[in-house]
């Protein structure tokens, strides 16, 4: 208790990023995750890391890529269009197989869109915003103490794969202020064979490369890749089960959403509505296991997004279209209030919902 | 408490400014006439002053604001009508500064005029639990680096110190002696505590008066 601080979600994301041994930050400002930049300017001399303020997200994505060729820890973060910007580079990335934290604090689109929370680049996030066969492992804060749990375990997590981990927040979490522990663990160091340090009198040379002049030899890369993916989707899900024992109704919901779901399912209990909520914290891997097990137990499913339903897609095909999966949204910047969940809630329970 | 015609508040981005600046200002307008509350913040784009607009109004108390708050305007603006608090006619006037030297820039243009009336405290809104400003060496860092820009010196300081809803009263008790070291180094006074009200902290234990804060309602997800 003691040891906890005041943070704002943006500054503890950016302090749990050094604190998991990042000592190189490249990014572009802008709302609402300029909080993180701004912090990194001011800590990383301190450090002796380095802090650039790049030309342009395209610009700063690929310092990202030319450091973690080199083996070290980096990092980007920036908000929805910015990620557009990116998506070649993170590509490459993935090409490459370079493990690198991105972050993603969203705001509304498309296209310049506006500045208020949002969540709606799920799909860039787990469907590929950039092109090729790749896979983000992507993560869903739900609270600044989240904000710096998962950006530490993103590095990890990217280290141990020779993956991209993203952080997909929203314009709240990065703007919110909460009491967080930064009381990490020990850094886990990973080999990085692969890594251009130099030849040091040995024979060959490492090359990093997303370009390959064979066809039968990319497809080989990408089939060794998605190998891997299968092991992430395997050992790496992560989710919360909320009030689940006796739910008739499932919720599913991530980061801001989830939060207020959390306070639409205790008045709906008070109201006799037996509902509860599996809240993925890996978007991918997707915890389809826990949907399809509880798709055997409840009546139907509600997914509640910041977005036009994007994530419900994935829950649909989670439960093999077993159940009916209704959509609880807001868009444009605008976050849904509990009593607009309830409303949705009583609707199913009368049979006047519609599904999706 | 003598309350001077200007009381801005300055100091560490989320220290807090907002919320004191509200409470102070509802609190004042019961033992005076006018009140205005100027929301110059540059820097924030959510958690604004304009969340708190029907509390101001329901109390009396004017808010000026820049009309693009907490919309998708990304626009560092503040309200034409700002200039008002430099008239005496226009009452007490409560200033609601940005965080760290790039959200009190905004305080620049007035400063001048501000001096030359010498009716207004300057005060540092200080949490000991925001980590950059946990030492007096980093709280004297950020107040310097918010002299130099809004070129008006500090009168006073305000101990915010919380970690949001999880704050104890132990908690205001342990900001106490940092405090003390702050005042004792910059001459400066501390003017207030401010606690959350509910929260049981006996005044005797502090060296100052309480300001007792309810808390600006963001948003029933928090």
């Amino acid at each position: 208790m003691a040891d906890k601080v005041l943070m704002k979600g943006n500054e503890a994301l950016a302090e749990a990023a050094i604190m998991a041994g990042c000592k190189y930050y490249f990014g572009y400002p802008i709302t609402p995750q300029t909080e993180v930049a701004a912090y990194m300017a001011k800590r990383m001399p301190k450090i002796g890391g380095v802090f650039l303020q790049a030309e342009s997200e395209v610009a700063a994505i690929n310092m990202v890529i030319g450091v973690s060729a080199c083996g070290k820890r980096v990092m980007t973060s920036s908000s929805s269009p910015g990620i557009s910007l990116k998506s070649e580079g993170i590509s490459y990335l993935a090409g490459c197989e370079l493990p690198a934290l991105i972050v993603n604090v969203q705001r509304g689109g498309p296209g310049l869109g506006g500045i208020q929370p949002s969540q709606s680049d799920y799909f860039q996030a787990t469907k590929g915003g950039g092109h090729g066969d790749y896979k983000l492992i992507v993560l869903a804060p739900a609270s600044v103490q989240e904000m710096v749990d998962l950006t530490f375990k993103g590095f990890d997590l990217a280290d141990k794969y020779r993956m991209q981990t993203m952080i997909l927040a929203d314009g709240t979490m990065g703007q919110m202020m909460e009491p967080v522990s930064l009381e990490m663990g020990e850094v886990k160091e990973y080999a990085k064979p692969w890594a251009t340090t130099g030849t040091k009198y040995h024979e060959g040379r490492n090359v990093v490369n997303s370009l390959s002049l064979s066809p039968a030899q990319l497809e080989e890369w990408n089939i060794n890749r998605y190998e891997r993916y299968k092991i992430v989707e395997r050992d790496e899900v992560m989710y919360e089960e909320y009030m689940m024992d006796d739910a008739e109704i499932c919720i599913v919901a991530f980061g801001i959403a989830a939060r207020v779901s959390k306070n639409a399912i205790m008045e709906a209990r008070k109201q006799g509505i037996k509902v509860g909520m599996i809240r993925p914290i890996t978007l991918w891997p997707f915890p389809t296991e826990a949907l399809l097990s509880a798709s055997k137990k409840v009546k139907s499913f509600l997914s509640v997004e910041l977005n036009m339903g994007q994530m419900i897609d994935d829950v649909k095909l989670a439960i093999n279209c077993s159940k009916p999966v209704y959509l609880c949204n807001r868009t444009g910047g605008i976050i849904m209030s509990p009593s607009e969940v309830l409303d949705k809630l009583k609707q199913i329970e009368k049979g006047e919902a519609k599904a999706w | 408490m003598e309350t001077k015609r200007l009381t801005i508040f300055s100091g560490h981005y989320g220290s807090g400014k907002t919320n004191v600046a509200v409470n102070f200002s509802i609190m004042l307008k019961k033992s005076v006439k006018n009140v205005s509350i100027y929301d110059l913040d540059i820097v924030n784009p959510y958690f604004r002053t304009v969340d708190a607009l029907k509390t101001l109004n329901d109390n009396g108390v004017e808010l000026v604001v820049s009309p693009f708050a907490e919309t998708n305007v990304d626009l560092p603006a503040m309200n034409a009508k700002s200039y008002k608090m430099l008239e005496k006619s226009a009452g007490y006037a409560v200033v609601d500064l940005g965080g760290d030297d790039r959200g009190a820039l905004a305080m620049g243009r007035f400063s001048d005029k501000i001096k030359e009336e010498n009716d207004y405290d300057m005060l540092l809104v200080v949490n000991v639990y925001r980590p950059e400003t946990r030492t007096v060496e980093g709280i004297l860092e950020i107040m310097s680096e918010i002299e130099r820009v809004s070129e008006i010196s500090f009168t006073g300081i305000v101990n915010n110190s919380n970690i949001g809803l999880e704050t104890t009263a132990e908690n205001v008790y342990n900001s106490i002696d940092i405090l003390d070291e702050l005042s004792s180094v910059t001459g400066l006074p501390v003017k207030f505590t401010c606690v959350r009200r509910g929260l049981d902290v006996d005044e005797k234990l502090l060296k100052n008066k309480i300001l007792p804060i309810d808390l600006i309602e963001y948003g029933s997800w928090l």
